[in-house]
């Protein structure tokens, strides 16, 4: 029986030569992945372990990315115990303020994941890096801690649902509203448990950024890892940073999968979550008049420089509405400095713009744009959930970097279409 | 364990259970004075040592953040009911010893504020004001030995010390 490649690097990982859905198997790990908010748990939990050190220096990497830059005391103090535990243990990948990214753009970046690793991350968007044919999965700080002593985890093979996509991809449309509008088709836990297999010849066409983004809203449907095969176009992305030995897998063609569901691209318009779930979807034409306070560009699922291209594309020469407050934020400094070279920091500010730091700041509701009560944001980000970006009254839309920035400009949820 | 219950609906996410603009700290109290504080602000106040929440499907979805086990485990609540969890607040919950039980026939004959009995080995859960009673999913194995453990960080000293 044919295993699809979510089973063979699963097997490859606990020396096996195949495994079966609903098998509870221990994996070695590639590398296992913190942040300011999660690593102080999964550090006093790793001290109780009583491990004499960390399994290997060169594949935990520690982020500080959300609360960052320091917003206050406790999170100084949060951030303050992560860098002393990287340098007690000398973590190769400790990423300081300045040098940092936000994680699930930082991590790729660097090359510090590649094709048919296992990867766990003590945030729940890990599952991010499926987009370059990796197992990689949210799990919590505890796992992080057991995993940073043994170098593995205990993991339940998934099953696997197969989303083929097809059909061209009509203008403004890209890898956010196809999985927006997948979420909204199978429901915030139509994936629950499961591994979502993204394939198709649409996909095929899909540039990283894009499959990426897709792979980082797994979660938001319940799932388990998101991946795709790896192709030329991850090969490409990853000539120049790969820093390992690394091992591309196919699904056989006689993988068994739990579902199998076929998505018509071409007639998918740009797509927007409605409070306060992610499967609240709606195509933009049917979006009506939603008057908004701010437009988010930026997080782990949209903060890419393709990202912060397509919403500069849209603000060039013109100018945020006078009633609306726009924060755009790059994922890592490379990004940073790409924008700021290639002119799109210049359009963000003239526009009237924030460009910040990188930080997950406002996605949490953390800091950075947080909203007062009854405030309506259109973002970027991955989830609208009540209060996710503020006050438990405020609201979040969630959509493309391109309709986020078209609302921006005109005060309201907007299609790039209606600028002319 | 007998507790009085506190029933909930769908998608209860990490953000409504602690929302993050309590993530600046790790402290269990301080997290359990503001548990589920998003989607039933009442709650820190009226939770009682024991009560139970019972809730509908995807329990916990959302972010990773164990924080939110972690605040409801120290608010006293002594056992989730649910149709369905969250996978990634399934195995946080499993991993630090919140006791979490899938059963869709109880969330169905159970309302808010039965009480409820529930025996944690056999899975037997009782509504005491009904006079109900059910049987929740057994744990897989693996899970068993795991919370017999006395939850992940015990089974990884083990381990450890066995190298």
């Amino acid at each position: 029986m044919g295993q699809t490649i979510t089973q063979k690097i699963l097997a490859a990982h606990c020396g096996k030569k195949s495994v079966d859905p609903g098998e509870l198997i221990n994996a070695k790990v590639d590398l296992v992945l913190g942040n300011d908010i999660t690593a102080p748990i999964a550090i006093k939990e790793f001290e109780k372990i009583s491990a004499a050190d960390v399994f290997d220096r060169d594949k935990i990497a520690l982020v500080p990315d959300h609360s960052m830059p320091n917003k206050d005391i406790k999170s100084a103090e949060l951030a303050k115990a992560m860098k002393e535990f990287a340098r007690k243990h000398k973590i190769t990948n400790y990423f300081e303020v300045g040098r940092m990214g936000i994680e699930h753009t930082l991590v790729p970046d660097k090359g510090l994941v590649l094709p048919g690793d296992v990867v766990i991350g003590a945030d729940s968007h890990t599952c991010t890096y499926g987009a370059i044919g990796a197992f990689s999965t949210g799990v919590g700080s505890t796992d992080m801690a057991a995993a940073m002593a043994l170098g593995e985890v205990w993991l339940k093979v998934p099953e696997v649902i197969k989303f083929v996509y097809y059909g061209k991809l009509q203008p403004w449309v890209g890898g956010k509203d196809l999985i927006l509008y997948t979420i909204g088709k199978i429901g915030v836990d139509g994936a629950l448990y499961s591994s979502m297999e993204f394939t198709g010849e649409t996909i095929s066409q899909l540039p990283m950024h894009g499959r990426f983004t897709m792979c980082n809203m797994a979660i938001e449907a319940g799932g388990k890892n998101g991946i795709i095969e790896p192709d030329e176009t991850t090969l490409e992305y990853i000539k120049q940073r790969a820093r390992h030995v690394y091992n591309v897998y196919q699904s056989d063609p006689d993988a068994v999968y739990k579902d199998v569901i076929e998505i018509d691209c071409s007639k998918i318009e740009p797509q927007v979550s409605f409070p306060h779930l992610p499967e609240n979807t709606k195509p933009i034409s049917e979006v009506g008049d939603i008057q908004i306070d701010q437009a988010v560009v930026g997080s782990c699922t949209n903060g890419r420089i393709e990202d912060l291209r397509e919403a500069a594309s849209v603000l060039r020469g013109r100018k945020v509405h006078p009633d609306v407050r726009m924060i755009v934020i790059p994922g890592t400094q490379e990004i940073y400095l790409q924008a700021v070279q290639e002119g799109l920091a210049q359009i963000f500010v003239e526009a009237g713009a924030v460009f910040s730091t990188p930080t997950c700041g406002p996605c949490l509701g953390g800091h950075m744009g947080v909203l007062a009560a009854g405030e309506r944001a259109v973002a970027t980000t991955n989830r609208n959930f009540v209060g996710r970006m503020g006050h438990v009254t405020s609201e979040v839309y969630l959509a493309g970097p391109s309709v986020a920035a078209a609302s921006a400009v005109m005060g309201r949820i907007a299609s790039p279409e209606e600028i002319e | 364990m007998t507790g009085r219950v506190h029933k909930y609906g769908d998608n209860v996410n990490t953000d409504e259970i602690i929302p993050a603009r309590y993530l600046n700290t790790t402290d269990p109290n301080e997290l359990a004075a503001h548990c589920m504080e998003d989607i039933d602000l009442e709650f820190p106040k009226k939770v009682r040592p024991g009560d139970i929440i019972v809730a509908e499907q995807n329990f916990g979805c959302g972010s990773s953040r164990e924080h939110a086990p972690i605040a409801i485990k120290a608010a006293g609540v002594s056992c989730v009911i649910a149709k369905t969890f969250a996978r990634i607040f399934y195995r946080n919950a499993i991993n630090i010893g919140l006791p979490i039980l899938e059963c869709p026939e109880a969330v169905d004959g159970i309302s808010n504020g039965d009480e409820v009995e529930v025996d944690l080995i056999s899975g037997k859960i009782r509504n005491i004001t009904s006079g109900q009673d059910f049987q929740a999913k057994p744990f897989p194995l693996f899970m068993q030995q795991l919370i017999a453990a006395g939850g992940l960080i015990n089974y990884a000293r083990e381990r450890i010390s066995s190298y």
